[in-house]
């Protein structure tokens, strides 16, 4: 029981971390390779809090703000550049977190943060992490249907035209990027409490491209499609234990085939045959 | 009283004056039109003083406001509304949502504001109201990726009006058009004119802008070649000559 209840865990974590990078990439539609930087910014910065004995709640919340505001940071920058240089630039900012956190003794370096204090159980756990994932779905559901959805949508069409007709771009463009990674630094900050070890590996450009695969092959910008991928490819590995040597692989063969034969992942997939069959 | 003032404007692109010392006024309630032969620099102009081109040198007044520097998003909000020469319709909207983008504006000025906006029965009621004026109504829930070109320049159109626009740039509006469709956008645009919108248009299909225009304003090689009366300036030898190309020949 506690094996299931382990990755229903980290499949809400999954999701957490999926929908984040949905609203940045699927909504406003700028890329990201460096997701997993602010997930990491969440952790190290929730278990820095926890260890010098701040009260948990409060030590999430460090992590969300943490994670959040470095997130508004990364924006600025893709206020500069777009589409492939900005690809770059996120990933080099998950290189910068990563060389900068294993050459930092207070940090723990490349033993990363040990004893971590945790007020909760498993079932503890399962339920903040799904009732997180569960607020992040009913964001997601409401952000598409908002205005702020549109606007996204409108910057993600283009971003000149929406700049003639009065919407502030860069406004809009810092907005996702602060939601989406402080949505990062939640899951960031519960993985720390829960496994009470993080080291920098955790955090690295695997990881990174981990979420973005779950994005693309559930669907970008779908909120439904993205949950189903985040679920999927927290399960594959443990269904099939022979994927986890070759976990790597499989997600560059699945992103091609997305990317080839359905772009709109599983949600677009679903779409058309919805479509056919009525 | 003017409403836009653009004092000596200059760009130059590699070294090619693009547009060179060029001062104009427009007027509150005027009808402008702003022409030239191919490569005159009227779209350039157009872009400085819009804001998609910061100038070299030289300021754009904004009701008597330096507003040189100021983000176009802004001067969207300030009722400085334009249409793009090649459209930018954003694709995977339909005409209606299209619109409907611009006609959000107060809700959508901050993000915030726009995550706790749910309902768009008012604008979408706005953005059906001016696709009909247009005569684009009947594709109002299409695409925009899968409506003709004609149907785009005028939700363009549509979408600059809007914003509640004082001032309205139309750069190239009746271009890909048939003559019937040019004639009634023309006559919309002195419609528009009429109501208080002060225009000025950026336009190749000469005959619609003598007709329509109350003043003409010359460009050739980035410069200002004349100003005045449609008919008085177009019948003038130096303008024939810029469109028939003497000076090559000369």
């Amino acid at each position: 029981m506690d094996y299931y209840v382990s990755v229903a865990t980290f499949a809400a974590l999954n999701v957490i971390l999926a929908l984040g990078l949905n609203l940045i990439s699927g909504f406003c539609g700028q890329v990201s390779l460096g997701h997993a930087a602010f997930y990491g910014l969440g952790a190290y910065a929730a278990a820095l809090c926890s260890v010098a004995g701040v009260p948990f709640p409060l030590a999430i919340l460090v992590g969300v703000l943490v994670a959040g505001i470095f997130g508004i940071v990364v924006g600025f920058a893709a206020l500069r550049v777009r589409e492939d240089f900005l690809a770059i630039v996120t990933m080099g900012v998950g290189f910068l977190f990563l060389g900068a956190v294993r050459k930092q003794p207070w940090l723990g370096a490349e033993m990363g943060i040990a004893k971590i204090p945790s007020p909760l159980d498993k079932w503890g756990y399962a339920a903040l992490a799904i009732g997180a994932a569960v607020a992040l779905v009913v964001l997601s559901l409401h952000v598409r249907r908002s205005w702020m959805g549109r606007a996204f949508g409108a910057v993600a069409q283009d971003e000149d035209a929406a700049r003639t007709i009065g919407i502030d771009v860069a406004g809009y463009k810092i907005t996702a990027f602060f939601l989406g990674t402080a949505a990062a630094g939640l899951a960031g900050g519960i993985y720390a409490h829960m496994t009470q070890l993080i080291i920098p590996d955790t955090f690295n450009f695997i990881q990174s491209i981990t979420i973005l695969a779950m994005v693309v092959i559930g669907g970008i910008g779908s909120t439904i499609g993205v949950v189903a991928g985040a679920i999927l490819l927290t399960l594959m590995p443990e269904l099939f234990r022979f994927i986890n040597d070759y976990k790597l692989l499989v997600y560059g063969a699945l992103l091609l085939l997305v990317m080839r034969f359905s772009p709109g992942g599983l949600a677009g997939l679903l779409q058309r045959l919805g479509l056919r069959l009525a | 009283m003017t409403l836009l003032e653009g004092r000596n404007l200059s760009i130059a692109f590699g070294g090619v004056h693009a547009v060179e010392n060029v001062s104009l006024a427009v007027a509150k309630g005027e009808l402008l039109g702003l022409i030239g032969p191919n490569g005159a620099g009227k779209t350039t102009l157009l872009r400085l003083l819009t804001g998609i081109l910061p100038p070299d040198t030289g300021h754009v007044f904004f009701e008597g406001r330096d507003i040189t520097r100021m983000p176009i998003h802004r001067r969207a909000q300030l009722g400085f509304a334009l249409t793009h020469q090649i459209v930018r319709p954003f694709r995977e909207m339909t005409l209606a949502e299209n619109v409907m983008m611009a006609a959000a504006g107060e809700v959508t000025v901050r993000p915030w504001k726009a995550l706790v906006a749910v309902n768009a029965r008012r604008e979408r009621e706005r953005a059906l109201g001016l696709l009909e004026r247009l005569g684009i109504a009947d594709g109002a829930d299409k695409l925009a990726r899968n409506v003709p070109l004609g149907y785009l320049k005028r939700m363009q159109a549509a979408r600059a009006l809007a914003l509640n626009p004082r001032l309205l740039m139309l750069d190239e509006p009746l271009a890909g058009l048939n003559a019937a469709e040019a004639t009634r956008l023309a006559d919309l645009i002195v419609d528009l004119n009429a109501g208080g919108i002060t225009i000025v248009l950026v336009e190749h299909n000469l005959g619609e802008v003598t007709r329509i225009a109350r003043r003409l304003l010359v460009l050739h090689n980035g410069a200002l070649l004349g100003e005045g009366e449609p008919r008085a300036v177009m019948a003038r030898a130096d303008v024939r000559d810029a469109y028939l190309g003497a000076d090559v020949h000369a």
